[in-house]
């Protein structure tokens, strides 16, 4: 089922690709398109990150990944590269995890 | 030479050479970020080829990102998938704009299409000129393209070795990607807030119904607020 669902999300975002070479300009050039369209990855990661840090299995929880967050906030403000981030983030959930 | 022209040549350089040392440039630092998401989606669960799959076939880094986090976080694959395919919607706008510059046609739009990222419009739409916008596209999504698959492989390679990948953190590390590729977004007070809303109705609505929901409840409003009253386009 993994395979299946991957199979279809890579072809739903080469579809979107394809889809803004192939499909009408005036379609997608659309003022209320050109303005919703950019939103949506905003919305889609922040609700992402709170909830990849504050739940689990359904319920909200405050753990580690908390802390993770907040170390990789730190990151991205004195603008450190993205490697530089995500290490941050995952070095202070596996140091937490053996302090305590 | 006019100061102002000296200056944006120095930029945005206009040989093919100064494109080629941008394009490996940004190839070299996506490639980088390419082994933090091998190391997180073998983290998550998934195979190597899996993960190798998600790069070649998928390619683009959120949507990747997102498929493996929304998989770590015990989400069905089909709520991984749905929340892939939202993140992608954007590279549809990115090909509009890169249709009147690249004029493809047949079967190498079928391959240009797969170039279509951030990385490789934002190279192309800095050009002036129309055949050095097209070879910045295509030079940047060469590298990016190799670079990124490599640096998958390497990742999924390296946590695949471990007994135990989630000793390393990269089970936590979802959120801190995903804020990195936020944070460049939030550049005005909009985005800001539609974030801080998002997170909030996510959190709230999580409890209440099935993984990858909440998701697809904060999309649907989100459309909805810019079809109705989002602020007019700058």
């Amino acid at each position: 089922m993994t395979w299946a669902a991957l199979l279809a999300a890579a072809a739903a975002c080469y579809g979107m690709k394809l889809a803004g070479l192939s499909l009408p300009q005036r379609l997608l050039q659309d003022p209320r398109v050109q303005r919703t369209v950019p939103l949506l990855p905003v919305a889609l990661l922040a609700a992402l990150i709170a909830t990849q840090t504050f739940s689990s299995g359904g319920r909200l929880v405050l753990d580690v990944r908390a802390a993770a967050l907040a170390v990789a906030g730190v990151a991205v403000i004195l603008r450190a590269p993205f490697l530089v981030v995500v290490v941050a983030g995952a070095a202070t959930a596996a140091l937490l995890r053996l302090a305590f | 030479m006019p100061f102002s022209d000296m200056n944006s040549a120095r930029l945005v350089p206009n040989g093919r050479n100064g494109i080629v040392r941008d394009a490996l440039g940004i190839g070299i630092a996506t490639g980088a970020y390419a082994i933090s998401f091998g190391a997180i989606s073998v983290t998550a669960g998934l195979s190597i080829v899996q993960t190798c799959a998600l790069s070649l076939l998928m390619f683009t880094g959120a949507s990747q990102f997102a498929f493996a986090g929304v998989i770590a976080a015990a989400g069905s694959p089909w709520a991984a998938a749905a929340a892939a395919a939202l993140l992608g919607t954007r590279n549809a706008l990115y090909a509009v704009r890169l249709t009147s510059l690249l004029k493809v046609s047949g079967p190498r739009r079928l391959l240009a299409a797969q170039f279509v990222i951030d990385e490789t419009t934002a190279m192309a739409i800095a050009r002036d000129d129309p055949a050095q916008s097209r070879f910045a596209f295509y030079a940047t999504g060469l590298a990016i393209f190799s670079l990124w698959n490599l640096g998958t492989l390497a990742g999924a390679i390296a946590t695949h070795a471990l007994p135990d990948p989630k000793v390393l953190g990269f089970d936590a590390a979802p959120p801190a990607a995903f804020l990195a590729l936020l944070a460049p977004r939030l550049r005005t007070r909009e985005p800001m807030a539609i974030a801080l809303a998002a997170a909030l109705v996510a959190l709230v609505s999580l409890p209440f119904v099935p993984a990858g929901v909440p998701l697809l409840i904060v999309a649907g409003l989100v459309v909805l607020y810019g079809l109705r009253w989002g602020s007019r386009p700058r």
